[in-house]
């Protein structure tokens, strides 16, 4: 929408003529700039501006949708990519929703590719078995991907299907898997998605890890400290899920907290917590840093301590704050208790790992 | 205002200071024609220049109560405009009871906090609460909500104006006659249906969503809130140039600030955090930058206290600082006094 031309937008012919011989030929271009800017630039006056202004806005305006029609949409397509595991299905009203960005963040080896593989499968079983019949998109930044585990998981989850001869080929073909090696490639294979998504019935899109394209780009040395080398392609993959509205999954990685993270709000002042300094020693903070906490919708936190393995819900919009202990098996990810435990406070937002390390013990 | 500051295309304005028109008295007394011959345009343009010059000199014709400012009102008029202006509760009391009955219909008020603290929900808990009927102490009105992020979901929607008809029904057991009427109206899906969303999917549709607003709102002329979630986001990723980034801010701040006034209705924008260096040491502060923190009439943080949510007031210019604890319940924002039997956390 905003690359709209100009000279579609049913303005009268002189007015469009005057912007594009200024090189203003893009709705884009012409909303960037204040009003009289563009009187300067195009030369009328402020009266043809604004009402130039206001046709073009209306023409890049997207429509407008009810509450309503909304739901009902929901309804229709069912909106949400059941995992299989009851108490997260329950906890966010169904399971992974389309068309919205959903998170793993995790310590390395606590599970998050597991739960990835296991995803995959599902998407891409017949509706008869419970998924969605279609391709999926398995984009493999660290070489994880394994698909002798992933059929491994199959069997251990389905037995009785995978035996049917020939579907754990068919399933294993539906599941594309790519491997790009820096950010522009990984963002050129965005962009010849954003026509493909459609057409060729992908219903699952995953990103394994995120994380480490932004590392590889750190040590290249090629961007500024502040801003983030993922801008553009964050929003590209939020729209591509928008409009195509299958389920896009992305993992994180964590990276260790040092004091100095603990951040404070001007007005609350220099209060030097002792009890908070000594739970940051032993927390991890998720990668990629707050701008991409924020633009994530749901973000799942998997973590580790007192010996057993949690899966928090930790930023939804639909559900509560709760914790599933869970283990991984043969055949994928179960969870141990299926009410979940409540997480009250900040505590939700913390991922801790200890007790699992086999030289701790 | 001199000839150099009307609002005329360059090439008159030159034309016009060529011809040794430096002042507007200059032109007071010239004629269209003439004024077109002169400069050598058409008969149209020279009209439309004068039109300009009369229109900075004379002044309208609006009421004058005071006489001495035309379109000015006096502080007392205003007072009694407030009072019986009516607030959008927020769901929490203690909230509601620091912003001095709700969020404030005429004003803009930005709403920022970090990630995961409520931001969407106090949103969409605004949308529900504006289409309170009168009778039961809302406004009645419409809300249109403005999705940058793809946040808001239809389904916690439906919880949440669940919730609030169960409230309002609960606290309102009347079955008399004027409340049977208002009752058929408290479905869940004509709550669903009164909010109008908008997705928005970079900053050139931001832009052009609020420039139509107008249209919009001459047209569903009973939407009483405006809620933008997040105004922040497409302004972090994709611009490059920061000062034309504040400019283009500023005028979106301004032009929503005109719309809030004119059509009487709530501008809510919700915004991100970012960390900023200051006395040495990073601290936590709302995105966007210096300038944009000035555009907002009230300011109100969320934030974690330990392990309770709270909201922190830290700017508005009709009632205190002050911080009021509240909980994201099933049924969307309450306060932590409201009925445990019902405000059970989940």
């Amino acid at each position: 929408m905003a690359n709209k031309l100009i000279s579609q937008m049913g303005l009268p012919p002189s007015l469009s003529h005057v912007f594009s011989a200024r090189n203003i030929l893009t709705a884009k271009d012409a909303l960037s700039l204040p009003e009289t800017d563009l009187m300067t630039l195009l030369d009328i006056d402020i009266a043809l501006v604004r009402s130039a202004v206001a046709s073009i806005s209306e023409a890049t305006c997207p429509p407008f949708q009810t509450g309503l029609a909304l739901l009902e949409e929901k309804m229709k397509s069912g909106g949400h990519l059941s995992t299989l595991l009851p108490g997260l299905d329950n906890a966010l009203c169904g399971g992974i929703p389309f068309g919205a960005l959903t998170e793993l963040v995790g310590p390395s080896g606590i599970g998050k590719t597991q739960f990835c593989l296991k995803l995959a499968l599902l998407a891409a079983l017949p509706e008869c078995y419970g998924g969605l019949n279609g391709r999926v998109i398995y984009i493999d930044t660290e070489s994880k991907f394994s698909s002798r585990r992933m059929i491994e998981i199959g069997e251990g989850s389905f037995p009785q299907i995978f035996r049917l001869q020939g579907l754990a080929q068919k399933m294993a073909e539906r599941i594309i898997v790519t491997r790009p090696t820096s950010i522009s490639e990984f963002n050129d294979s965005l962009q010849q998605m954003k026509l493909t998504l459609l057409q060729n019935e992908v219903k699952l899109l995953i990103v394994d890890s995120i994380a480490a394209l932004v590392c590889w780009d750190n040590e290249k040395g090629t961007i500024s400290s502040r801003q983030s080398p993922l801008r553009g392609s964050l929003s590209f993959l939020k729209s591509i899920a928008e409009f195509s509205q299958v389920p896009v999954v992305v993992t994180n990685q964590v990276r260790s907290h040092s004091s100095d993270d603990t951040f404070h709000y001007i007005f609350k002042g220099h209060r030097k917590d002792t009890s908070n300094s000594e739970r940051s020693e032993s927390h991890l903070t998720a990668a990629l840093g707050i701008q991409w906490a924020h633009a994530v919708t749901i973000r799942l936190i998997f973590e580790a301590h007192s010996g057993h393995r949690f899966i928090k819900v930790a930023k939804s919009p639909i559900s509560p704050p709760v914790a599933f202990p869970f283990v991984v098996e043969s055949s994928g990810i179960t969870l141990l208790n299926q009410e979940g435990i409540s997480v009250a406070g900040s505590e939700i937002n913390a991922i801790r790992c200890k007790g699992c390390n086999i030289l701790t013990q | 205002m001199e000839i150099s500051n009307l609002p005329i295309s360059p090439s008159i304005r030159s034309k016009l200071l060529s011809k040794g028109y430096t002042s507007l008295s200059s032109l007071s007394s010239i004629s269209p024609s003439f004024l077109a011959q002169e400069l050598s345009v058409k008969l149209e343009e020279a009209v439309e220049v004068l039109r300009a010059v009369s229109d900075t000199t004379t002044s309208k014709s609006a009421h004058t109560p005071n006489g001495i400012i035309p379109g000015a009102v006096t502080a007392w008029d205003m007072l009694s405009e407030e009072q019986m202006q009516r607030h959008i509760s927020t769901g929490c009391e203690d909230l509601d009871a620091i912003l001095g009955g709700g969020i404030h219909c005429k004003e803009v008020t930005e709403v920022g906090g970090v990630p995961g603290i409520g931001k969407t929900q106090l949103g969409i808990q605004l949308a529900v609460n504006v289409q309170i009927p009168v009778e039961y102490g809302g406004l009645g009105g419409k809300a249109v909500y403005i999705d940058t992020e793809g946040s808001f979901m239809a389904e916690r929607a439906y919880q949440i104006a669940e919730g609030c008809i169960y409230d309002i029904l609960d606290k309102f057991p009347s079955n008399s006659r004027e409340f049977l009427s208002c009752k058929e109206r408290l479905q869940v899906n004509n709550f669903l249906a009164g909010i109008f969303y908008f997705r928005i999917c970079s900053y050139t549709e931001q832009i052009a969503v609020i420039n139509y607003l107008e249209n919009f709102l001459t047209e569903h002329g009973d939407v009483k809130l405006v809620i933008i979630d997040s105004v922040t986001f497409h302004f972090r990723q994709d611009f490059d140039d920061l000062a034309q980034r504040t400019r283009v801010l500023g005028g979106l701040s301004l032009r929503l600030m005109k719309l809030s006034k004119m059509f009487n209705l709530a501008v809510v924008l919700l915004n991100q955090v970012t960390t900023k260096f200051t006395d040495g040491s990073f601290q936590l502060t709302l995105a966007l930058g210096d300038s944009w923190s000035h555009s907002c009439t009230n300011r109100i943080i969320l934030h974690w206290n330990g392990n309770e949510r709270c909201a922190y007031i830290e700017k508005s210019p009709s009632v205190p600082s002050a911080s009021a604890p509240y909980l994201v319940t099933g049924k969307g924002i309450r306060g932590i006094n409201s009925n445990f039997k019902r405000a059970r956390i989940m």
